[in-house]
């Protein structure tokens, strides 16, 4: 495997005076879970969104099985519906269905009839566990459901990579458990992810690779094991000491 | 020539928004506080009158006498007509700031001692006064520009004079109508700032709601 | 005090009614498609196209409907320009309403949560295809009180076209006035027919609100 899926190379970002991105780069092979953790504010956020360009980074460049998307001439639309998207306020269409968000990707993006992209809607619904629930506006559904939608709205482009932007920070505690259940499920089943969260529990169990941010560079990167039990950086001993406590250890 | 023209505009514009402050305050107050019958003819009276155009009112109060022989002069006609048509759209302005008075604050003034009346005059109004500015201030500016509409019974306003001017030589026309045009931009922007100017004066700490005069302009 | 009104003149009136329909329903229809178009290009034109889209806007909420009106009907001529009364009037009295919608539909589309739009562009939409199928249906939603005002509004307004030669509400009302020499009881009629008109205008708004929401979607606009 020559070329990584996703290759971040020197992201700078400035907000005003403050420089929230300083230089991050790192590669993501293909079925891999990448999770990064750190501080708040310290621009993990930004660092997602600068690698499918909903915030162009200052200086650095992006690229995705090699294509530059970085790039003033790339297709970025093109681009976007191939890595999936998922915010911390789950952003659903509020007015459409939960079966007609999940089906206008294909629809509109992709081109897809009305009758396959339906039926493609809902079988991602039923995946994440919510069939039942196709006809619902999102007003209706709680907050997990909202979560879990939207992550059916994203599998349903066929992503090469899915980016979670800190995916349960918005809920309550007991709805996190069923949102972390489907996104355990799909780095089992291979799919290559990008999380910014503070779930302890699930980095633990299903990431190839923690990455510690601190101040707009990366402090730290490694295997789970290695991060939790034999940092290398104090720092990143000590914020992860002060996570667990924190969150404690939730479920697997 | 034009520009004293303007001045007729102002008076008018002065005129027919006090009549339609006072009207549409009593309105105001009678629907949220006048009880069943009260109640049901101010809403009634705000319906009518936010819903007959303004000019068809004017028509009636000023031809209409006529039928009896009896004459009205075109600047009380106007007023009236125009005045009791902005009374309407103010009582639904003031109705909206007295209704967003929390409940508490009458309750408060009650158990001072103070009679309803009282508790209405001195702190329900003071605050929804303040409140309506914004409101208000729309309503200013739509009246500001329907004062041409005395140009119908050819009361020698600014527009009746331009008018007057273009009979003489139409090749004036576009200059003579642009120039009014222009008057009511500049009238309209300061009566605007007055009235941004004026809810910046009267601000009270903690008291306001949302929409601000900005987004109001007319 | 006699009650003169002959009631052989309702047909005259029911015809000027139908005219008053008629421009209102087009001249709102006009304002309606050039309002979303002006709106669109404020909110996200770059500056050569906001700025003179605002530039209209203003020009046209700020001087008087019958400014606007006789400026249209005595100003084309002299620009060489010729067209019916009906249409100039109608022209007039679209441009105004464009205007007043245009704001109306901005507000709405800037009152749709930002995250609509990161959400519809991050699954790979082009801007066009945002504003088309996300942001417009919950942005025509969110204006139905502001717009149901201004379709009101311009009802009313419509009343100012008589000035112009037009035989609505008002036109026919005017003649039959002078003709008869009655000016309290036809105007009376008069109003009470706009009075009707905004009545059902009214009610079949509330209906058209009530039937295209969404549980979740709903948000009040400063209205006039």
């Amino acid at each position: 495997m020559s070329t990584p899926l996703l290759k971040v190379l020197d992201i700078h970002k400035r907000y005003g005076s403050e420089e929230v991105l300083r230089g991050v780069s790192f590669d993501v092979e293909r079925g891999e879970t990448k999770v990064f953790i750190g501080p708040s504010g310290t621009g993990k956020s930004t660092l997602l969104r600068c690698v499918n360009q909903l915030t162009p980074p200052d200086k650095g460049q992006v690229f995705l099985e090699g294509a530059e998307v970085t790039h003033h001439k790339a297709d970025i639309n093109r681009l976007r519906a191939s890595m999936g998207f998922v915010f911390q306020d789950f952003n659903l269409f509020a007015h459409l269905t939960a079966m007609q968000n999940v089906g206008i990707g294909p629809m509109t993006v992709n081109g897809m009839h009305k009758q396959r992209a339906q039926a493609r809607a809902l079988a991602e619904l039923e995946r994440v566990g919510l069939g039942e629930k196709s006809n619902a506006y999102p007003a209706q559904l709680s907050g997990g459901q909202q979560q879990r939608v939207s992550i059916a709205r994203a599998l349903a482009m066929d992503p090469k990579l899915i980016l979670f932007d800190e995916p349960t920070s918005a809920l309550d505690p007991e709805l996190i458990g069923e949102v972390l259940e489907v996104m355990i499920e799909l780095a089992r089943e291979g799919m290559t992810m990008l999380c910014v969260t503070h779930e302890m529990g699930f980095a633990r169990s299903v990431a190839n690779e923690i990455i510690f941010m601190e101040h707009g560079v990366i402090v730290e990167q490694g295997p789970p094991q290695q991060m939790f039990t034999n940092a290398k950086h104090p720092r990143t001993g000590e914020f992860l000491r002060k996570i667990s406590e924190l969150y404690g250890e939730t479920n697997q | 020539m034009l520009l004293r023209a303007t001045l007729l505009n102002i008076e008018l514009l002065f005129a027919l928004l006090v009549v339609g402050f006072i009207v549409g305050t009593i309105v105001a107050i009678l629907q949220v506080y006048g009880g069943r019958v009260l109640g049901l003819i101010a809403f009634i009276y705000e319906w009518i009158f936010r819903s007959i155009p303004p000019l068809v009112l004017l028509v009636i109060l000023y031809f209409g006498p006529s039928q009896f022989g009896l004459s009205v002069s075109r600047f009380v006609a106007v007023t009236v007509a125009l005045g009791l048509c902005s009374s309407g759209y103010q009582s639904q302005v003031f109705r909206g700031a007295i209704l967003s008075i929390s409940h508490g604050q009458m309750m408060a003034a009650r158990s001072l001692g103070m009679s309803r009346t009282r508790a209405i005059a001195s702190v329900i109004l003071p605050q929804a006064f303040r409140l309506s500015i914004p409101g208000w201030s729309n309503e200013f500016s739509a009246v500001a520009k329907d004062t041409t509409l005395a140009y119908v019974v050819s009361f020698n306003e600014l527009l009746r004079t331009a008018g007057s001017i273009i009979d003489r030589d139409y090749s004036l026309t576009i200059p003579a109508y642009l120039t009014v045009a222009l008057i009511f931009l500049v009238l309209t922007y300061a009566g605007n700032r007055s009235l941004g100017w004026l809810e910046k004066r009267t601000r009270i700490p903690g008291l306001q709601v949302a929409g601000s005069t900005e987004e109001g302009q007319s | 005090m006699t009650f003169l009104f002959k009631w052989e003149w309702l047909p005259k009136l029911a015809s000027g009614l139908l005219v008053t329909v008629e421009v209102t329903a087009t001249c709102v229809t006009i304002g309606f498609v050039l309002g979303i178009l002006l709106a669109l290009a404020r909110v996200y034109g770059r500056k050569p196209l906001s700025i003179p889209a605002n530039i209209f806007i203003q020009f046209f909420r700020g001087t008087p409907l019958l400014v606007q009106l006789l400026l249209v009907y005595y100003g084309l001529p002299q620009l060489g320009i010729t067209i019916s009364a009906v249409l100039s009037a109608i022209l007039a009295l679209g441009l105004n309403t464009a205007a007043y919608q245009a704001e109306y539909f901005r507000g709405a589309i800037q009152s749709v949560k930002k995250g609509q739009m990161l959400a519809a562009r991050s699954l790979g939409m082009s801007l066009p295809q945002s504003i088309r199928y996300v942001i417009l249906p919950q942005a025509l939603r969110l204006v139905i009180p502001a717009w149901s005002n201004e379709l009101i509004l311009m009802l009313k307004g419509s009343s100012i076209v008589y000035i112009v030669t037009i035989l609505d509400i008002m036109g026919e009302s005017k003649r039959i006035a002078n003709k008869y020499f009655n000016y309290l009881d036809v105007y009376v009629v008069a109003a009470l027919f706009y009075l009707a008109l905004v009545l059902i205008v009214s009610l079949l708004l509330r209906e058209l609100e009530r039937r295209v929401r969404i549980p979740g979607l709903g948000l009040s606009i400063e209205r006039r």
